[in-house]
């Protein structure tokens, strides 16, 4: 894949999330620039799913702002939206439709127009050629995690929000996984992964929250 | 990458109203195809209730043809009701709804293509069956005109009706009851005009006022609801 | 210069609703005592309804409010989702309980004289069908506002839901308009009235006197919102000790 060509850059300024009365997290603050990763780190229930929302823009931050480019998210999130992948605990997989199909749909969805050749290439590479036109749902937990990690090798947005992406992957998962985010990051994009597993691939900058 | 060697423009992707539209459409068409069950019950729900009217009340057929359109329309509505929460239910389950947040694609886009899917799926299907059923009672053929064609103008209205009332409630409690407490308020005023629109027919009035007024609902909703589908859409994620 | 955003925190709110509240509750009783003298003991006996059209005095403002309290419900479910505020959305909620109340009673009411005058306690007539429709519309926004484990979402969906229904207040009140039906065409319009000015003066009391009690008992109700919501807050947990 070519090289991004513009070195992008996302900050977040002091943001804070409560929950009802008591607040998730506060005063969190980052940066990253092209060829960049974050690790974000924390126990479970400190905030690290509710950042990565929030950083997505799907959950609004309650205090401080998510600047990509220089611009605030906020103000016009289109640009954004189109050059940023997010991948949360739901996989986003419809059972009725085949890998095949997901993926392409999820390609389609996010602007991008795939070759049916590219798809079947990078649906190879994660082991699901020979399965590509069942039905989702006669795959197993591991192989629709797979069809995400294929999403991930195709698509080409510069920001990668992942949250606990390793979930459910086995050992060769797992380093294709960190293949894929080695590949990205050389090419100048951007990562901020929520992760209880150190990688094989160390961050660029480790992110604490609950500390 | 040996797999992926494939140059790719790597500029932010743009998003248009009608590619999300069409992108929309399409696959929940296709979800609707491979899985018609949720169909099939819509017009066997509709056939079934519209039946058992007569049963219930007697065939004397001047009576059928009087509360014909009426019955009708409440039929057609609770079938329409009871299609609602797979509109978005099983996209927010699995987190397809999400995806479809984020995307580049304006919001307005995907949300139409939703529900049109969603009245091809259900409200159409009603809109062909109703001659049967008002044959069934006895309705003439002038009159079924004029119900049909109201059902094809009010059906789309209860789709968007509807799919604002399911955005709302995704992951309350109190399930469909509080569905049918939101949804079936709203749709009083669509079975009115639209129950009106073949009775004044049936009575050798006009029904071009009652189907004007559900014309102007309809361009009113389709202009108004999508925003507030958006909004509840984002209400429920946030 | 003036902080208009300074009432708009629940803590100062809190105080400045306490204070108010009392005046208006007092002012809705002078004006009902006023009104309902009026209503009954000045206006004339009907010429056509005999004593029994005197109901109109507690069915009419009734069901001004009932539009009214909606409209202005609507209004702050808008305010509460385009500032993102949580006192506009608190007075939503506050309003929605008097307002169904005054639909509710509009209805009843409204029976009461229906079966002395038409002959039955109900008829399925536009307005009436539509009035009820609106009361519906205040238990699904009432039922959704709590439907969800964090208290802002419901305020927010709720706010969502009343500015979807709020398409139904013009039906209500055109319906007579439109329809051919039993209810009594409007009497009273901004152009002028063709009733007896006892009578008019009875119903603008009596209006009023609902109005100054809506007030007060939703500045009341919002008090209570708030201190549940607050509850958490160092001001909240102040008030044990004064």
């Amino acid at each position: 894949m070519s090289a991004i060509a513009y070195a992008h850059r996302i900050e977040g300024r002091d943001l804070a999330c409560w929950r009802g009365p008591a607040p998730l997290f506060r005063h969190v603050s980052f940066e990253a620039s092209a060829g960049e990763w974050i690790s974000i780190r924390g126990a479970n229930g400190t905030g690290k799913t509710t950042l990565l929302r929030c950083v997505a823009g799907l959950t609004r931050a309650d205090e401080g702002s998510v600047i990509w480019d220089g611009q605030p998210t906020a103000a016009d999130s289109q640009p954004y939206r189109g050059d940023l992948l997010y991948a949360g605990h739901l996989p986003g997989i419809k059972d009725d439709l085949s890998a095949e199909e997901n993926i392409e749909g999820a390609l389609r969805l996010r602007g991008r127009a795939p070759s049916a050749q590219a798809v079947r290439a990078a649906l190879a590479e994660v082991g699901l050629e020979k399965r590509r036109h069942l039905p989702a749902r006669r795959l197993s937990a591991g192989q629709r995690r797979r069809i995400a990690l294929a999403r991930l090798a195709l698509d080409t947005a510069t920001l990668w929000l992942l949250d606990e992406p390793l979930t459910a992957l086995d050992d060769d998962g797992q380093a294709l996984f960190t293949r894929l985010l080695r590949n990205h990051v050389d090419r100048g994009g951007i990562a901020l992964v929520a992760t209880h597993q150190a990688l094989a691939y160390p961050a660029t900058r480790e992110m604490r929250l609950g500390a | 990458m040996s797999a992926t060697a494939i140059a790719a423009a790597s500029v932010p992707a743009t998003g248009s109203f009608a590619t999300g539209f069409a992108w929309a459409l399409r696959r929940d068409l296709t979800l609707a195809w491979r899985h018609p069950g949720e169909t099939i019950l819509v017009v066997a729900f509709f056939v079934l209730v519209a039946s058992l009217f007569p049963l219930g009340i007697g065939a004397e057929p001047q009576l059928l043809a009087r509360i014909g359109p009426g019955v009708i329309w409440v039929c057609a509505l609770l079938a329409a009701f009871l299609s609602l929460p797979s509109l978005l239910a099983g996209d927010y389950a699995d987190g397809s709804l999400e995806q479809m947040t984020l995307s580049p694609h304006p919001m307005s886009g995907w949300i139409c293509g939703k529900v049109a899917a969603h009245w091809v799926a259900s409200g159409l299907p009603l809109t062909m069956l109703a001659p049967l059923i008002g044959l069934q009672y006895g309705l003439s053929p002038d009159t079924l005109l004029a119900l049909c064609a109201a059902l094809a103008i009010g059906t789309p209205v209860l789709s968007l009706l509807g799919a604002a009332c399911t955005a709302l409630t995704l992951g309350a409690r109190g399930g469909g009851m509080l569905l049918a407490l939101l949804a079936l308020p709203l749709f009083v005023p669509i079975l009115v005009f639209g129950a009106g629109a073949a009775e004044a027919q049936a009575t050798g009035l006009s029904p071009s006022p009652h189907l004007s007024i559900l014309g102007a609902g309809l361009i009113l909703a389709a202009v108004g609801l999508p925003p507030a589908i958006c909004t509840a859409i984002r209400i429920a994620l946030d | 210069m003036i902080n208009w955003f300074y009432f708009a925190s629940p803590a100062t709110f809190y105080r400045l609703a306490g204070w108010m509240a009392p005046w208006f509750f007092a002012a809705a009783a002078i004006l009902a005592v006023a009104g309902l003298y009026v209503g009954f003991a000045v206006a004339p006996t009907d010429a056509q309804q005999g004593e029994v059209y005197r109901v109109i005095f507690i069915h009419v403002p009734a069901s001004w409010m009932s539009m009214f309290i909606y409209f202005v419900m609507a209004c702050y479910g808008g305010v509460s989702l385009t500032f993102n505020t949580r006192l506009a959305a608190m007075m939503a909620r506050a309003l929605a309980p008097t307002g169904a109340m005054f639909t509710f009673v509009a209805l009843w009411t409204g029976s009461f004289w229906g079966r002395p005058t038409w002959g039955t306690y109900w008829v399925w007539d536009a307005r009436i069908t539509s009035e009820l429709v609106l009361l519906f519309l205040y238990f699904g926004f009432i039922a959704l506002a709590n439907a969800f484990e964090d208290p802002r979402r419901g305020d927010r969906a709720s706010a969502l839901l009343a500015l979807i229904g709020v398409v139904n207040l013009p039906i209500i009140y055109f319906s007579v308009l439109w329809w051919n039906t039993l209810h009594q065409g409007s009497t009273v319009s901004f152009k002028g009235t063709s009733m007896h000015v006892a009578m008019l003066w009875g119903m603008l009391l009596m209006a009023l006197s609902f109005w100054m009690y809506s007030v007060g008992a939703s500045l009341t109700r919002v008090r209570a919102i708030i201190l549940e919501r607050e509850r958490r807050t160092h001001w909240a947990r102040e008030l044990q000790f004064t």
